[in-house]
């Protein structure tokens, strides 16, 4: 799996339960390395491996701790430019999301080796209501797209409600329900940013 | 072809940075985003030469000359201190007798969203502004990544060259390895014979010859250094023309005194090298543990030295034991020292 997302999961879980969780973490997964590096391309079984020692370390289930890792790369300072990259999708939510048709072709333009599922916007019968399908390479990135999702709308000001639904088609689907896209303020969004903001 | 007509909002929707301009150059009707131009979004009735600079084509002073540019590409400056500079299209129209432009930032849209604080929603669906400001954005942030990633590698590079016990020229082992292995020896108690080599008219053959002549000749010194000793000995470079070798377990001075006479009549054969014949030699000077009461690491590799300045002295190309006479006659005369270190820079 690619560095960068080794990364963000370490980053994760060491901002937000410290380093002695971070270093638990490690030995327990028996990684023989103490950190990630963001542009290197590590084995598959690396990242399940820090999975399921965070998991066993913190008493959570994976798919709460994939969730809050989604939650986590939107409204963390210090990954402050995921967030940018991602307003730059559109100028409202619903702009926002139907450019996750786009996202794994845009990660692809920043980053030809970064492999992201293919997300996929259906729009439903009802007013408001929308399925995203996140298809492959890697199964859990539903849950990361629920947190992600969730920390989005917040910082577009949108109202939404958000839920996993499994598909029989190993798919995992997320349903999308559009309250009201203007509930708050949310999160101020400039072009002008910091150009070469750090992960 | 069918003539049609198009409102300023769809006009605007379609093109947010347009501009009509009268016939007399005064600006009749912009786009939202073009408006954003002047401080006050105030453009209406202003003069498109006096708020632009049209730097190319040159001389492109009125509307009449733009019309003449039938379309190709026009390059503005904006006349206030932010100096944007902007690219346009510029077209007449029927039932006009100005021009309609289409203006765009082109590369200067970096500079552009700061000074006119522009957003989204200030582009045009399709225009790419947007998308290459999140290229920029992201190419950043990954470059940013590599650049940490490369000052790391690099100092990983570092910190490994100082901790590595080889000679990257020769392959022998460094002086790291040698005072490692010393070292070693001493605290195990082990006898061991110290030999210090040292080149001679190794730097003649660098300065007439050349780097590369002085290398091959290393790595030919490197050989025989290699092929005369045994795998449980070292051999060591440790500076320039200067090599250090320790015999595990050999402290016989007779069979030290032929293995250094060996090493020298090898070395003293001509070196072809690309044509040439690199002649060098060398001088010897050696040291046996047993010789101490408890040997240690800077006594005995002074003393090798001390040894190697005699054999020096004598007039090179021949190798000398260490002796305790050896010792006092150097302390007596301080002047011998200086000798030597004079007679070393060859």
């Amino acid at each position: 799996m690619h560095g960068l997302i080794n990364r963000s999961l370490e980053c994760f879980l060491s901002d937000t339960y410290g380093n002695d969780v971070w270093h638990d973490v490690v030995n327990g997964a028996n990684l023989g390395i103490d950190k990630f590096e963001s542009m290197l391309e590590y084995d598959d079984s690396l990242t399940y491996a820090v999975l399921d020692a965070a998991a066993d370390r913190l008493s959570k289930s994976q798919a709460t701790l994939l969730e809050d890792l989604g939650t986590y790369l939107v409204s963390h300072p210090r990954v402050e430019s995921l967030r940018r990259l991602l307003r730059f999708g559109g100028g409202s939510f619903i702009e926002f999301l139907h450019s996750l048709d786009d996202l794994q072709d845009r990660a692809k333009l920043a980053l030809p080796e970064l492999k992201l599922p293919r997300l996929t916007l259906i729009d439903c019968e009802n007013a408001g209501q929308y399925k995203l399908s996140c298809r492959g390479p890697y199964k859990g990135f539903g849950r990361v797209m629920l947190g992600l999702l969730r920390a989005m709308a917040d910082d577009y000001g949108a109202l939404v409600v958000l839920e996993d639904q499994e598909s029989d088609q190993g798919n995992e689907d997320i349903s999308i329900t559009l309250v009201e896209s203007e509930f708050s303020d949310g999160r101020a969004f400039s072009l002008a940013g910091p150009i070469g903001a750090q992960i | 072809m069918k003539s049609f007509c198009i409102s300023p909002a769809t006009l605007s929707r379609l093109m947010p940075m347009h501009l009509i301009l009268a016939k007399d150059g005064k600006i009749d009707q912009f786009g939202p985003t073009a408006a954003k131009l002047h401080p006050d979004g105030k453009l209406s009735g202003l003069s498109f030469f006096d708020f632009f600079d049209v730097r190319r084509p040159v001389n492109t002073k009125c509307v009449a000359h733009i019309l003449t540019t039938n379309g190709a590409k026009l390059h503005l400056i904006t006349r206030d201190e932010r100096q944007i500079a902007l690219k346009a299209v510029a077209m007449p129209f029927e039932g006009h007798q100005g021009v309609l432009l289409n203006l765009s930032f082109g590369i200067s849209v970096v500079d552009a969203i700061h000074a006119y604080d522009l957003n989204i929603g200030d582009f045009a669906a399709t225009d790419l502004a947007v998308e290459m400001l999140y290229l920029l954005e992201a190419k950043s942030a990954a470059m940013s990544e590599s650049r940490k990633l490369n000052t790391r590698l690099q100092g990983a590079k570092i910190a490994a060259e100082e901790q590595a016990y080889t000679d990257v020229l020769t392959g022998l082992k460094n002086r790291r390895a040698m005072n490692h292995v010393l070292s070693r020896f001493i605290e195990a108690g082990e006898d061991f014979g110290l030999m210090q080599v040292d080149l001679d008219y190794f730097k003649n053959v660098n300065d007439t010859l050349g780097h590369a002549a002085g290398d091959f000749v290393l790595l030919e010194v490197a050989k025989i250094l290699t092929d005369e000793t045994r795998d449980e000995d070292l051999v060591a470079r440790v500076g320039g023309d200067e090599f250090v070798l320790i015999f595990h377990r050999l402290t016989d001075i007779t069979r030290l005194n032929e293995i250094a006479n060996r090493i020298i009549n090898r070395m003293e054969l001509p070196i072809p090298f690309d044509g040439l014949s690199c002649r060098i030699s060398a001088s010897i000077g050696t040291t046996v543990s047993n010789y101490y009461n408890s040997p240690k690491v800077d006594d005995m590799l002074k003393d090798a030295d001390l040894a190697l300045y005699a054999s020096k002295h004598k007039g090179r190309a021949c190798s000398t034991m260490f002796t305790a006479d050896l010792a006092r006659s150097s302390s007596l005369s301080t002047s011998l020292n200086e000798k030597g270190n004079a007679l070393t820079d060859d």
